[in-house]
C-alpha cells in the first residue's frame, strides 16, 4: 500500500546539514499495521511525514497504492493527501469548532453535500464513542476523547491509510490501551492500513503486526513483530524490548550479593527468554537432569505477535559443577544467561 | 464617495428629540451656567460624537480591508508558512514597517494631495477617512500577523494533511482559530482610531477632537474640553467592554 524507496532527507540547520533520514526503504502492506519505533531524535516524525509529503525527501520515491506520488502537482496531491489520513500527538483539533464540525472539517473541505456530512459524522461519531458530545469543544474533552474526535475526523475522507504520528504518547496507560484497541478495531473493520510510530514498545508489542527500528536517521532492522521480539538482531531493538519488561533485583538479594563465589553462596542468574527458548520445559528439565533447582525470584513473561518472551531471575541452588552445566545448557537453548553475582 | 452610508446621526437626532420634553429648558438653564455652553453647543457636541463615530466606525471598515489581507499575507508568506516568499515578505513587511513610522499628524498632512485626488476634497470627516485608514491598516495588519502567529502550528499541518489549500487553510484554520485574538486586536485599533480622530480633528477633520480645540483650547472654554474628555472616556469604555464581551462569546479554550 505504501512504498518508500530510499528516502533520505537532510535539513540545514545555522549552517551545518542535518541527515535526518538516511536511504530509508520500506513496504507497508496492505491491511497490516506497521510500527516503526526509534528513540526521539530517531528520525521518525520526519519520515511519517515524508509519507504524505508534509516533508519533501531530498531524495527517494514514495509510492501510495502503487503510484510515485513524491513529483506530484500541488492539486494531485491533495487528493493524494485525502486517502492518507493523519492523527498527532497532541491531537490538533481545531478549539473553535465543536466536536461535529471538528469532524465534518475534512469532509468540508472537499465540499461534500451538508446532509451526506451530517449522516456521515454522526455515523463516525458513534464509531468512536462519543455521541453524547457532538456539540462539545475540544477544551472540554479529555485527552483520550480528543484523540477519538481525532481519530473520527481522519477516518472522515475514508482513507486508505492512517498515519499515526505519536497518537498515544500524550495519554495515560489506559487510555492509551482503549485509543490503540480502538485503532485495532478500525484496522480490522475497514481494513484500514495504519503506519505509526513510536517510541513505545508497548504500543508495537499490543496492536503492530510489522515492525522497524529507526535509529539516527537509519532503518536499523525491520520484520514481523514476532521475528522481533523472539530473534532481535540490534542492540537497540532488544532495548526496546526490555523497555517492556521490568525486572529489578529485589532490596534485600542486593543487600547480600557479592561479585566472588564463596563455598555456601549460589549464583543469581537473569535469564532472557526468547520466541524458541520459551517452549521448552527448561527449568524442570535443568533440574532433573543436572539436580538444580531454581529459586524463581521474580519473572516477567509476555506474548507478542504470536510469540512468548520475557525475563527471570532466579537463585540456582546446586553444585558449583553443576550449576555451570546448566547454565551452559540453557545457553545452548537459546537462552541468553547472565550470573548477576553470588548470594 | 461615501454616499452609499446614509446620514449618521443618531446622538444629534437624540438631542432634537429630547428638546420636545419640558425638562429641556431646564437642562439648557443648567448647562448654560458653565462658560461656553447653551443649546446650540450642546447639538454640536452631539453632532460631533456622531462625526467621531463616523469616523471611526468608516476607518476601522477600511483598515481592515486593507489591513486584514496584508497581515494574512505577512503571516503567510513567512519562511516555512503556506505561502512560503521570502522576496513578498520583505517587500509588505518593509511597507507596513514604513507607514508605521510616519507619526499619524504628519502622514494626515503629508498624503493630503492623494486625499484630494481620492475624495475631492481634504477637509470634513469624509476625507478624513482616507488618512485615517491609511494609517491604521498597518497597525491591523501586523496585529492579525501576531494573532495568526498564536495560532499552533500542528493545527496548519493537520490541515495540509488533510488536503487543505492554502485558501482554506487561511479561512477554515487561521482565521476562526485567532478570532479571539483579532477581536481583542480590533478593540485595541479601535481606541487607537479614536486618538487619531483627535489627532485628524487639528487640521479640519471635524469631530471631537476638532471641538475641544477649537472651543475648548483655542476659544478657551475649558468646560467643553472636560465635556470632550468625558465623552471620550466614556466612548472607550464602551468599547473595550464591547470588545471583551464579544471575545468571550468567540472564546472556546
Amino acid at each position: 500500500m505504501i512504498k518508500l524507496e530510499h528516502i533520505s532527507k537532510t535539513f540545514e540547520q545555522n549552517k551545518t546539514i542535518i541527515h535526518a533520514l538516511k536511504d530509508i526503504s520500506l513496504h507497508v502492506p496492505e491491511g497490516k499495521i506497521y510500527g516503526v519505533i526509534g528513540k526521539s531524535g530517531a528520525g521518525k516524525s520526519t519520515l511519517i511525514r515524508c509519507v504524505n509529503l508534509l516533508e519533501k525527501p531530498t531524495s527517494g520515491k514514495i509510492f501510495f497504492d502503487n503510484q510515485d506520488i513524491t513529483h506530484l502537482s500541488n492539486r494531485k496531491l491533495i487528493e493524494v493527501r485525502r486517502k492518507i489520513s493523519m492523527i498527532f500527538q497532541h491531537f490538533n483539533l481545531l478549539s473553535s469548532r465543536t466536536v461535529f464540525d471538528n469532524i465534518a472539517f475534512p469532509l468540508e473541505l472537499n465540499r461534500t453535500p451538508k446532509a451526506v456530512i451530517k449522516q456521515k459524522v454522526n455515523e463516525l461519531i458513534a464509531l468512536v464513542g462519543l455521541s453524547e458530545k457532538a456539540n462539545v469543544y475540544p477544551a472540554n474533552l479529555s485527552g483520550g476523547q480528543k484523540q477519538r474526535v481525532a481519530i473520527a475526523r481522519a477516518l472522515a475522507s475514508d482513507p486508505k491509510v492512517l498515519l499515526c504520528d505519536e497518537a498515544t504518547s500524550a495519554l495515560d496507560p489506559e487510555t492509551t490501551r482503549s485509543i490503540l484497541e480502538l485503532l485495532k478495531d478500525i484496522n480490522q473493520k475497514l481494513g484500514l492500513t495504519i503506519l505509526l510510530i513510536t517510541h513505545e514498545m508497548d504500543v508495537v508489542k499490543q496492536i503492530c503486526d510489522q515492525v522497524a527500528v529507526i535509529s539516527n536517521g537509519e532503518l536499523v532492522e525491520q520484520s514481523s513483530v514476532g521475528e522481533m521480539f523472539s530473534h532481535a538482531k540490534t542492540d537497540i531493538a532488544r532495548q526496546f524490548i526490555q523497555s517492556t519488561l521490568h525486572l529489578t533485583i529485589p532490596d534485600d538479594y542486593l543487600a547480600r550479593l557479592t561479585p566472588e563465589h564463596k563455598e555456601g553462596l549460589n549464583p543469581l542468574v537473569r535469564m532472557e527468554f526468547t520466541g524458541v527458548s520459551v517452549d521448552l520445559p527448561l527449568l524442570s528439565q535443568i533440574a532433573k537432569e543436572f539436580e538444580v533447582d531454581s529459586n524463581i525470584i521474580s519473572a516477567q513473561m509476555d506474548y507478542a505477535g504470536g510469540v512468548k518472551f520475557g525475563l527471570m531471575l532466579t537463585e540456582m541452588k546446586g553444585k558449583q559443577k553443576s550449576t555451570a552445566s546448566a547454565i551452559a545448557f540453557l545457553e545452548k537453548n537459546n537462552t541468553k544467561v547472565e550470573v548477576l553475582g553470588y548470594v | 464617495m461615501f454616499d452609499f452610508i446614509p446620514s449618521f446621526k443618531p446622538f444629534e437626532s437624540l438631542v432634537l428629540y429630547l428638546s420636545h420634553f419640558e425638562f429641556w429648558s431646564d437642562f439648557i438653564a443648567f448647562v448654560s451656567s458653565f462658560d461656553g455652553f447653551s443649546e446650540a453647543m450642546i447639538i454640536k457636541i452631539a453632532q460631533s460624537t456622531d462625526d467621531t463615530i463616523y469616523m471611526v466606525s468608516l476607518s476601522v471598515f477600511f483598515g481592515l480591508l486593507i489591513g486584514l489581507p496584508i497581515g494574512v499575507l505577512l503571516f503567510t508568506t513567512r519562511k516555512g508558512q503556506i505561502l512560503d516568499c521570502t522576496i513578498l515578505n520583505n517587500l509588505i513587511s518593509f511597507a507596513a514597517n514604513f507607514f508605521r513610522s510616519i507619526p499619524f499628524i504628519i502622514l494626515i498632512v503629508w498624503i493630503l494631495p492623494f486625499t484630494a485626488l481620492l475624495m475631492g476634497t481634504f477637509i470634513g470627516k469624509q476625507a478624513a477617512v482616507v488618512p485615517l485608514s491609511i494609517g491604521v491598516a498597518p497597525l491591523v495588519a501586523r496585529m492579525i500577523e501576531n494573532a495568526l502567529l498564536e495560532v499552533p502550528k500542528g493545527l496548519i499541518e493537520a490541515a495540509r494533511s488533510m488536503g487543505a489549500t492554502p485558501l482554506q487553510i487561511i479561512y477554515k484554520v487561521l482565521l476562526p482559530e485567532s478570532l479571539p485574538v483579532i477581536v481583542n486586536s480590533m478593540t485595541i485599533t479601535l481606541i487607537t482610531l479614536t486618538g487619531y480622530i483627535a489627532m485628524a480633528g487639528a487640521v479640519g477633520a471635524g469631530g471631537l477632537g476638532q471641538l475641544a480645540i477649537q472651543y475648548g483650547y483655542i476659544s478657551h472654554k475649558p468646560a467643553i474640553t472636560d465635556s470632550v474628555v468625558y465623552i471620550l472616556v466614556i466612548f472607550t469604555f464602551f468599547i473595550q467592554f464591547l470588545g471583551n464581551t464579544i471575545v468571550k462569546r468567540v472564546t472556546h479554550h
